[in-house]
């Protein structure tokens, strides 16, 4: 009877050992995988403040002093538009001037000129696949440079390859056009600083 | 331009020099093939300022100072 028993014990053993051994397999592989020790870049503070103060100096070192200064006292640029129908076609401008502003890491938003009305938000990422310090994401100022080379160097397979959305999904509309009225503001002030520099002053005219 | 690091000089020479030529050929090639895209900031006489995206190196122009490494665009969220 107990002979009968292991038998029977040993054929089963050997007939569920094709579902048995794979399963133990799997297990002990992800039991040393999860102990396998793996590297792992933490964030680091002054690492990221170090990229993202030579990427300002990049960015400085390739736009012009409005758009830097633009940049540094208010966070954006503004990027002249230059297709003739504008980015969606005459339909959405009218042929109007545009302008696109360009955050970091936010979508990049266009609007007429004149009326500053907005057309739309052009979501766009430059993701580094290789994550070389943990992260796909490149510094602020980096980004900004991105999308500003991207604009300047061919606008319309940027916008071709961006997710359009209409303005509000990402951006707040009024927080945009807050912005606008601040670039307004600071180009006004910016030109009677200027000509200032470049008149004389009283003192220097009377003498 | 590299995130967690901002700006790294990839390669630097003079293109007039046959070797140098042939080498910043070689990264250009490689930067490219690895997926990255290429732009040359330009500067006019007016001061406006601008970039050029390049698709071979025979499109940088030959007094170009540098030229810009970035990861190719997609469409974000």
């Amino acid at each position: 009877m107990l002979l009968a028993l292991a038998a029977t014990a040993i054929v089963a053993i050997a007939l569920l050992s094709d579902l048995i051994v794979p399963r133990l397999d799997e297990g002990w592989r992800r039991l040393r995988a999860r102990r396998r020790r793996v590297p792992q870049l933490e964030y680091d503070p002054g690492r990221e403040l170090r990229a993202e103060q030579r990427a300002r100096e990049l960015l400085r070192s390739c736009v012009n002093d409005k758009e830097w200064e633009m940049y540094r006292d208010l966070g954006f640029i503004r990027v002249w538009g230059k297709q003739a129908d504008g980015p969606e076609g005459p339909r959405v401008s009218g042929g109007a001037p545009y302008a696109y502003v360009i955050y970091p890491h936010r979508p990049i938003v266009a609007y007429l000129a004149q009326t500053h009305r907005l057309l739309g938000e052009y979501c766009i990422e430059f993701p580094d696949e290789t994550r070389p310090y943990g992260s796909g994401r490149l510094p602020d100022s980096d980004d900004v440079l991105a999308k500003w080379m991207a604009l300047t160097g061919d606008e319309r397979r940027l916008i071709a390859m961006a997710n359009m959305h209409l303005p509000g999904r990402q951006l707040d509309p009024d927080q945009v056009r807050r912005d606008l009225w601040r670039l307004a503001q600071w180009e006004r002030r910016r030109m009677r600083d200027a000509a200032q520099r470049s008149t004389p002053s009283s003192a220097d005219a009377s003498a | 331009m590299k995130p967690g690091y901002g700006e790294v000089l990839i390669a630097e020479g003079d293109i007039e020099l046959s070797e140098d030529e042939e080498r910043l050929i070689r990264e250009f090639r490689r930067q490219l093939d690895s997926g990255l895209w290429a732009a040359v900031p330009l500067a006019d006489a007016q001061g406006r300022r601008e970039s050029r995206m390049v698709r071979s190196f025979e499109d940088i122009p030959r007094d170009a100072e540098r030229v810009i490494f970035f990861p190719r665009a997609a469409g974000g969220r």
